[in-house]
């Protein structure tokens, strides 16, 4: 394997594909910025019901939470293991890291189920239009992240992921990250900061 | 350049091809997609010039009824949307990706695959957003898009869907190529060039799309959130749902404040290449105009609301807001006294780059006074909404974004193609512009102060507007003229087969230091930089100027392989977004999965491509 | 000035205790902020005056602090050059910025114009 063209030189020292993914992480900071101000100007501004405290169920959300705090550390062992060439420890801990995500999605396709049963839809008031949209814009993030680590889970199994390929699985775990470092920021301003 | 996922298994691949249609297709060369975003962008501009004639050839007499209301509202909408997002946005991009690999002495950009995705999806985003004149429904809402005439009730036809959704894709070519062009300028430079040691151009260009990166997520919110409104019945806009629609303002303002400086800085870095070649003087007060550039680009986020003086806000904000205005002025300022500087004492050649570059200073000059006069919040109130407004960022956005494109275009045709355009047509060219241009825009001043408003398809008669407006419309008429004689120029020069020099003009950057047009590969070696102005460096260490540079063979170089998926990709995306405007269409989900699915595939076989990114 | 074929050979050092010591960390903080939460709704029982009060500074400390760890330690920042600090830090910067001034513009402003105004004499 030619490893010059596998790492070239870069004027930073970082890999291009690093640096342009923690500069699209640096882009996605103002997008969930925006949606989460657009959710806190309209916080407490509906016209109508149902309103946050008659539907938040805090447990489930807490549950779902910790998987995608715990989804993380997976990951990030993950990542470890792919780097020391220890494929049992790569495939074990994506594999687990992918379960978590599956069951956050179900959290949320469970709940925004049963908010719409409830009578709360994007178009009811600003509440279910700024709720829907800040979390389910998160949502399809972790579908899309789930998607590519199953990508990355495959080409695992195929042994397409060697450590000296370990940066494309850096590149979807710091997204992965990311991803639950914005979840952080929303369970607490959405569903924890209400009277 | 990792390669990807899949085993790097001799990328040989696919044969390049040089020439034909397909070539263009699958090109990833940034030379080559440089010109395909010049190509493009400068038809999108001869459009909203057209836009812009038929708007003066309506408000040249009063009570002028040579086009509707209705048409009119399309006109100033597609005039303000081409402008900003398919002309000088696009003529910006054909000179980063021209000249930054060789300006930073590389031989591509970082990504070249996703270099091809930005500008294909950028096209289609152009032509989505022009196909809507086939179905009488260009966008007539502004090209600020105000909530809430932008919402159903009040915009039912799909103008504004055809604007918030051709947007959402030029969005997507602009954040592809700000991370691409982020990551190439840090990483991708020649030994040597410290960061410090950048040509100016760079700089800005660097800014920009940090600009770009930082400030267009929240544009692509807002129209999420109207597009939302529109399609699926939200009120985030609509008042009787409990909507603000300041909240659209101040979205779309955060955004477009550092928007304008998007459309000036890679102006700003143009005219600090040409001045000191033309001065045959380096750049002054070169950390002054990084320092200023960061400082421009990172206070225009906190100025937005001075696009809303007169709605209400109240004293603290219209203080905040003026009071941080007034001190963008200056690091503005800081350059234009460094622009002075650099040709103070200089040994000046007026050629045509140079006229334009002069007459940059001057118009932009006119453009920031009349800005830090709207910059006064109570002065403001009197001037904004009328053709004051309009006066001072045309000339901000013409004599200064435009006079400095074109004054690049005249810089860098030869290395581009080869030959060099008619100076004696260049100057012709200038003097019908500036003449023109002032002619057109300098008496909005005065009759935007006597109170003619903004956006309307008429004025009475009576009003003393009549005989400004006739020479404004002789102006633009004029200023469309002079386009004509630069496209006689293009073809002439094109035709005459005069061959151009390496070096033309005795550059001070690497772009000169290759043949022109450039190789493939650009450089034949990868240079070693010592200093700024890194070619006049190297002239002066070889005592004067040096030969020709020949064109070799280039054996043993490897370049990035052809690929047709990324184009196949912005397919995908423009099959998207026409799908989610057939979304009330019984077959609107099929329609989308199908787009979906096509995006999707693209994806997967790009990324899997056995691809060498050189 | 490539690191990366350095870092492929011996720099993944074992850290899985470390980086399970952090998890642990983050879900003892998630548990603070529920508890914080659930306190502050439930009157008589120890700390609800101060939590009742306080929650949203206290959720905001609690998750500053998981987010931090997250970044620090999960995406390796700890460990990267000040560009990559840099790019993340700035970009927080501004997205905190934009949020402060929407709230302030939206919700606060009409409350300190309330107050300064009759002071300046301006209605």
């Amino acid at each position: 394997m030619d490893a010059h063209a596998l790492h070239p030189a870069t004027s930073t020292g970082i890999p291009n594909r690093k640096l342009a993914i923690w500069t699209f992480i640096g882009s996605e900071c103002l997008f969930f910025a925006s949606l989460i101000s657009v959710y806190l100007v309209y916080k407490g501004k509906s016209l109508v019901g149902p309103y946050p405290h008659e539907m938040f169920e805090i447990p489930l959300v807490t549950a779902g939470t910790a998987l995608l705090l715990f989804s993380s550390l997976f990951v990030v062992l993950a990542l470890n293991g792919c780097e020391q060439g220890n494929r049992k420890k790569f495939l074990g801990w994506l594999a687990m890291t992918i379960l978590c995500g599956f069951f956050f999605i179900g959290m949320q396709v469970y709940e925004f189920t049963h908010f719409y049963h409830e009578g709360l839809t994007m178009q009811k008031n600003l509440f279910g239009a700024s709720f829907f949209t800040l979390t389910g814009f998160h949502g399809t993030h972790v579908t899309i992240g789930v998607i590519w680590l199953i990508t990355i889970f495959i080409e695992g199994l195929k042994g397409h992921v060697p450590p000296a390929k370990a940066l494309n699985f850096e590149m979807a775990a710091l997204y992965w990250h990311f991803v639950d470092v914005v979840w952080i920021v929303i369970f607490p301003v959405v569903y924890l900061m209400n009277s | 350049m990792a390669t990807s996922v899949l085993d790097h298994a001799g990328a040989a691949g696919i044969h390049p091809e040089k020439t034909g249609l397909w070539s263009w297709i699958t090109t990833v060369d940034h030379k080559k997609i440089g010109i395909l975003y010049g190509a493009s962008a400068f038809i999108f501009f001869l459009i909203g010039g057209l836009e812009a004639l038929l708007i003066r050839w309506q408000l040249m007499k009063p009570d002028n009824n040579f086009v509707s209301p209705e048409f009119y509202n399309q006109l100033f909408t597609m005039h303000g949307t081409t402008m900003i997002f398919l002309a000088v946005m696009p003529l910006s991009a054909m000179f980063f990706n021209f000249f930054i690999p060789l300006l930073i002495g590389a031989r591509d950009v970082a990504f070249p695959r996703l270099n091809a995705f930005s500008y294909w999806v950028f096209l289609f985003g152009g032509l989505f957003l022009n196909s809507s004149f086939l179905f009488n429904a260009a966008p007539n809402g502004g090209w600020f898009g105000y909530a809430n005439l932008s919402s159903k009730q009040y915009s039912p036809g799909l103008n504004m869907d055809f604007w918030s959704m051709g947007l959402q894709i030029l969005g997507i070519a602009s954040l592809a190529a700000g991370v691409n062009f982020f990551v190439t300028i840090l990483n991708m430079r020649a030994p040597g060039m410290k960061l410090i040691r950048m040509p100016m151009f760079v700089w800005m260009s660097f800014i920009t799309q940090l600009l770009v990166l930082l400030s267009f997520p929240v544009i692509t919110v807002a129209l999420i959130l109207l597009m939302f409104d529109r399609l699926f019945g939200t009120n985030f806009f609509v008042p009787l749902g409990g909507g603000d629609t300041m909240l659209w303002q101040h979205l779309f303002w955060v955004f477009g404040h550092p928007e304008v400086y998007i459309l000036i800085l890679p102006a700003f870095g143009i005219i600090s290449e040409v001045l000191p070649v033309f001065s045959r003087k380096p750049l002054f007060g070169y950390t002054a105009m990084v320092f200023s550039g960061c400082f421009i680009a990172f206070l225009g986020f906190g100025v937005w609301s001075h696009h809303m003086f007169s709605t209400g806000m109240g004293p603290i904000a219209d203080s905040v807001f003026s009071l941080a205005t007034m001190l963008i002025a200056i690091p503005t300022g800081v350059k234009v006294f460094n622009w002075l500087g650099t040709t103070w004492g200089g040994s000046i050649q007026m050629k045509t780059p140079m006229y334009f570059a002069l007459g940059f200073i001057a118009m932009f000059i006119m453009g920031g006074l009349s800005g830090v006069m709207h910059s006064a919040a109570p002065a403001d109130l009197q001037q904004t909404d009328t053709y004051f407004v309009v006066a001072h960022f045309h000339y901000v956005l013409f004599g200064g974004s435009i006079f400095a494109l074109t004054s690049g275009a005249y810089y860098w045709w030869p290395k581009m193609f080869g030959h060099m355009l008619d100076e004696g047509l260049g100057k012709v060219h200038f003097w019908l512009m500036l003449i023109g241009f002032n002619l057109t825009f300098f008496p909005m001043h005065i009759v935007g102060l006597e109170g003619m408003p903004r956006r309307v398809y008429t004025y009475p008669a009576g009003l003393g507007f009549e005989s400004l407006n006739r020479l404004e419309t002789i102006g633009a008429l004029i200023l469309g003229f002079s386009f004509l004689v630069f496209i006689a120029n293009v073809i002439k020069s094109t035709l005459s087969k005069v061959h151009a020099p390496a070096d033309p003009w005795n550059g001070a950057t690497l772009e000169w230091s290759i043949p022109s047009p450039p190789q493939e590969f650009n450089f034949p070696t990868i240079p070693t930089v010592h200093g700024r102005d890194a070619y006049w460096e190297e002239k002066r260490n070889h005592g004067g100027k040096l030969p020709e540079p020949a064109r070799v063979s280039g054996a043993g170089i490897h370049l990035p392989s052809p690929s047709y998926w990324p184009f196949l990709a912005a397919v995908g995306v423009l099959l998207l977004f026409i799908a989610l405007m057939h979304h009330d269409n019984k077959f609107g989900p099929v329609y989308i999965f199908a787009a979906v699915s096509v995006l999707f595939f693209s994806i997967f076989n790009w990324v899997f491509e056995p691809f060498h990114e050189g | 000035m490539d690191s990366t074929a350095q870092a492929h050979e011996h720099n993944f050092p074992e850290r899985a205790g470390e980086y399970v010591k952090i998890g642990l960390v983050l879900f003892v903080l998630t548990a603070m902020e529920v508890g914080a939460y659930e306190i502050a709704h439930r009157e008589g029982v120890p700390l609800h005056e101060f939590l009742h009060t306080a929650l949203i500074p206290v959720l905001i400390v609690l998750s500053a602090i998981k987010f931090a760890l997250v970044a620090l330690f999960y995406m390796h920042l700890k460990w990267d050059g000040p560009l990559l600090k840099g790019i993340f830090s700035f970009s927080l910067f501004l997205a905190t910025f934009v949020i402060l001034a929407l709230l302030a513009l939206f919700i606060y402003l009409g409350k300190f114009s309330a107050i300064i105004g009759p002071l300046t004499g301006a209605t």
